[in-house]
Formats: structure tokens, sequence, C-alpha cells
């Protein structure tokens, strides 16, 4: 019987070692798995590489787990924002290192790591900083970069709704990077808003099929990360 | 440096322009800043449906006081609302419908824009700065018209319209037209070409605001 369904968040990102690639979903808050990445803050993993597109704000979330020095390198498109301190701190410092992707290319990158497609041509960034050293190449007289897929030991997502095959659905703008972070991880761990049985998500409506997951933990009441930021709030507490 | 009297259009009235010339039933994405000005001035009778790339098409007004949903938000991470007939995605599929060539227009903001329409808008280079880039470069690449929408010059009166671009490019030969409160400005095979100049500005003012020669 396929059940993958773990009792508890802490008990769903045990394993995430010292020098793991970690790709976190979210565009700012909106799908970002604020417990998981608590857990993983409270597992103390070292030296990982984080592949998101932003760096969190405030000192909760992914700001917290750079903040705890648990993040040797980003790989993302947009490393600030209004509430954020702590990455920029780290980077000024020379003690966080930086990997700029254009956003869709990061996307591209990721659904490539999860097609078993290593490598593509994109227009996005050519002839600019972010396409210099990388292999050019025309196709009908126009340029393009050679950029890599990119995979991940684990997979950090937040969706809405889940049953135990890990068939997937997600609410509004959260859902943006989790399909693909699901696909290109060796193990997909997803913390779901409701559980329910098997067949009571319209096969029609699956967005992450449950073969790309492999944990789902039940987080019925998630925080939301603009509202610990807004009351100041820190994590660890 | 002190700042300079800014003259010309207000911000509104830029927004007002650049919505004018928004043909109905276009596809459009709309940058963070005076871009997201030009959804208010977009006439009522055209219909218009904006993309965000974080995964909408279809984005709405910004919802009423506590009809916010923290889950539902533009690029620009502030909250949004979602249209009747509109649809939600993953990133693969919004840059998809960017890179592919599927929206009409994009609109951005921009640091400096050169007479061959290259476009600086994600970094000043300079040390200490965090460089951010976010869609910019996928949105240059690939929509089929790139509308820039600025103040034509900087707080301080520095060209912002300039020969060559001083600030990392965000992408070479991509801008083909430029909204700022001077002129309305095309991007041409020939150089910058004025197309409309705001009440009270004259061709040789503008031309002292402009690096580059322009062609009236």
């Amino acid at each position: 019987m396929i059940n993958k369904l773990v009792r508890s968040d802490a008990e769903a990102v045990a394993d995430i070692h010292d020098g793991a690639t970690v790709m976190i979903g979210g565009f700012g808050e909106a799908g970002s798995p604020i417990e998981l990445i608590h857990r993983l803050i409270d597992l103390g993993s070292k030296n990982l590489t984080v592949v998101s597109n932003n760096t969190g704000s405030g000192n909760v979330g992914i700001a917290a787990l750079i903040e705890n020095r648990q993040v040797a390198k980003m790989i993302c498109s947009f490393p600030r924002s209004t509430n954020s301190v702590v990455f920029p701190e780290l980077y000024r410092a020379g003690e966080i290192e930086l990997e700029l992707v254009p956003q869709g290319t990061l996307a591209e990158r990721i659904r490539a790591g999860g097609a078993g497609i290593p490598a593509f041509y994109t227009p996005s960034s050519v002839n600019t900083p972010l396409a210099e050293g990388k292999e050019i190449r025309e196709f009908d007289g126009q340029a393009y970069v050679l950029e890599y897929g990119i995979k991940a030991d684990f997979s950090l997502v937040k969706c809405h709704t889940a049953d135990r095959y890990g068939n997937l659905t997600y609410h509004a703008t959260a859902r943006n990077f989790s399909p693909l972070m699901c696909t290109a991880a060796t193990t997909t761990i997803v913390q779901a808003k409701h559980i329910v049985e098997a067949g009571e998500i319209d096969p029609e409506a699956v967005v992450t099929p449950g073969i790309f997951v492999n944990r789902v933990v039940h987080i019925s009441d998630p925080e939301h990360e603009s509202i610990l930021v807004a009351n100041g709030e820190r994590y660890p507490r | 440096m002190n700042t300079v009297e800014r003259k010309g259009w207000s911000r509104n009235e830029m927004a007002q322009k650049a919505a004018q010339d928004i043909p109905d039933g276009s596809y459009v994405n709309l940058g963070i800043g005076m871009p997201e000005l030009i959804a208010d001035h977009v006439p009522e009778d055209i219909e218009v449906v904006y993309h965000t790339e974080n995964g909408l098409l279809g984005m709405g007004p910004v919802p009423e006081a506590g009809q916010e949903d923290i889950e539902l938000i533009n690029a620009g991470k502030k909250y949004v609302t979602a249209t009747k007939g509109a649809c939600f995605f993953h990133h693969a599929d919004s840059f998809t419908m960017i890179r592919g060539g599927h929206l009409d227009i994009s609109v951005l903001g921009a640091l400096q824009v050169c007479e061959k329409g290259d476009l600086a808008n994600w970094s000043t280079g300079k040390p200490g700065a965090i460089p951010a880039v976010g869609g910019a470069m996928d949105l240059v690449a690939g929509v089929k018209n790139v509308w820039v929408i600025t103040d034509h010059v900087t707080k301080v009166g520095q060209f912002k319209l300039v020969n060559a671009c001083s600030f990392p490019l965000t992408g070479k030969g991509v801008v083909d037209r430029v909204y700022t409160n001077l002129a309305v400005i095309e991007v041409t095979g020939e150089g910058l070409k004025v197309r409309e100049m705001a009440p009270g500005i004259t061709f040789e003012y503008l031309q002292e605001q402009t690096e580059p020669t322009l062609i009236q």
C-alpha cells in the first residue's frame, strides 16, 4: 500500500543532511512552507545550497534559515525585498554565496532538472552580465545562452490539498515554483493544509501528480510570514 | 547634487498615455512601480488581460480592506484579486507565456535606455548593492512589445535616455517605446523619434534633457 503521509513535520525533514541542495517553494510568502523551514532550523543541517526565488523577509522562514548560518549558497532571482535584512547583510559581508538567475531561467532550470533534460538554450540574459562566461549559440540568427538543469536532494513545498498518494492541488499564486520543484528533487516533502481520501481530488484537477511526491505532512493552520514579520517575531523564538 | 524641477506630465498622466496605446484584447504584463499605475487608466470600453509572472492571468484590482488573500499576490508581492475568467499556473507555464512570445505588451521601469533600445533596469552595479533581476530579462527577451515608463531624467538631472547604457544591461535592442514625463518616444532603426511632447515642453528643452540626438 502506498501512503506518503508522515506523522510530523519534524519527522518529514529529519534526513536533510549537511551539504544538501534544498529547493524551497514560494514567491514571497505565497506558497512558502514555513513550518517545514522552521523544522529544518530545529534540525540544524549546515552548508546547504538553497534554491528559492527569494531570500525571505524579517527573521522567520527562509530569512531565519539564512540567519541561523545554515545556508552556504542561494540560487535565486530576487534576493531582496522590503523587509529583507538578513541576506543583504551576510552577502555584503561576503558570508553567503549568491547565484543570481533570471526568474524564467530559474523556473526552466528546475523544470529541466525534473524532466531529465541536462541543459537548454534560452534568449533570457543574452548580452547581459548574467550570461558572461556561458556558451552562446545562434539559432535562426538569434543568440541564446546555455543554461543547465538543477536537481536537488530535497524539495520543501506547501500545498492546499493532498491525498495519501501525494497528489496535490495549490491555492491561487501559492503554486508558483512548487510543482516544478516537486519533480526535481530526490525527496519531495510537502506540507498540506488539507488531507483528503484518495479519490476526493478530481483527477482532472490534480496539479502535481503523486509520483513526484515522497512525504506529506498535515499542517492545518500554517503560520503566515507577513504576520510574523509584522509582529517582529524571530525563529528560533 | 541638487534635485531638479520635474516638468511635463504627472506620473498618472504618463500612465494614462501608455494606457491609451494598449489595443483592445491585449495580454499585458505590468512591471513593479510606475507601470502598475497604467491599469488604473485603461479605458473601460476595452478589455485587457493582465499577466503577473508569479502565476496569474486575469489579475484584477487591489482587494477591499479585509478581503485580502495572503496567497493571492502580484509580482510586487502586493495583494491583488483574480478577475472572472482568470487562471492560475506554475512558473514554467508563466514564463512560457513570457519567453514564448505569447504576451503582447510588457511595460517596465528603467534606469537607462539607449538610442538602440538597450535597457538597464535591474542593477546600478555599485559595490554593496544587492543584485536582483526577477523576471525582467525574460520579459524583454520574449514579449512582443516592450515599453518603458520612466521619468525623463534622474532626480538629480542625469540622463536616463543615453547614447550607451553604463549600468548592467537587462537586454540589448529590446525597447520599442518610452513614456516619460516630457514625451512619448519611439525607438526606431534610425534612433529615438519623438511622437508626442507634454504640454509646454519644447523640442529644444527635450533635446537638452536627452543625451542622444532626437528625431523630430
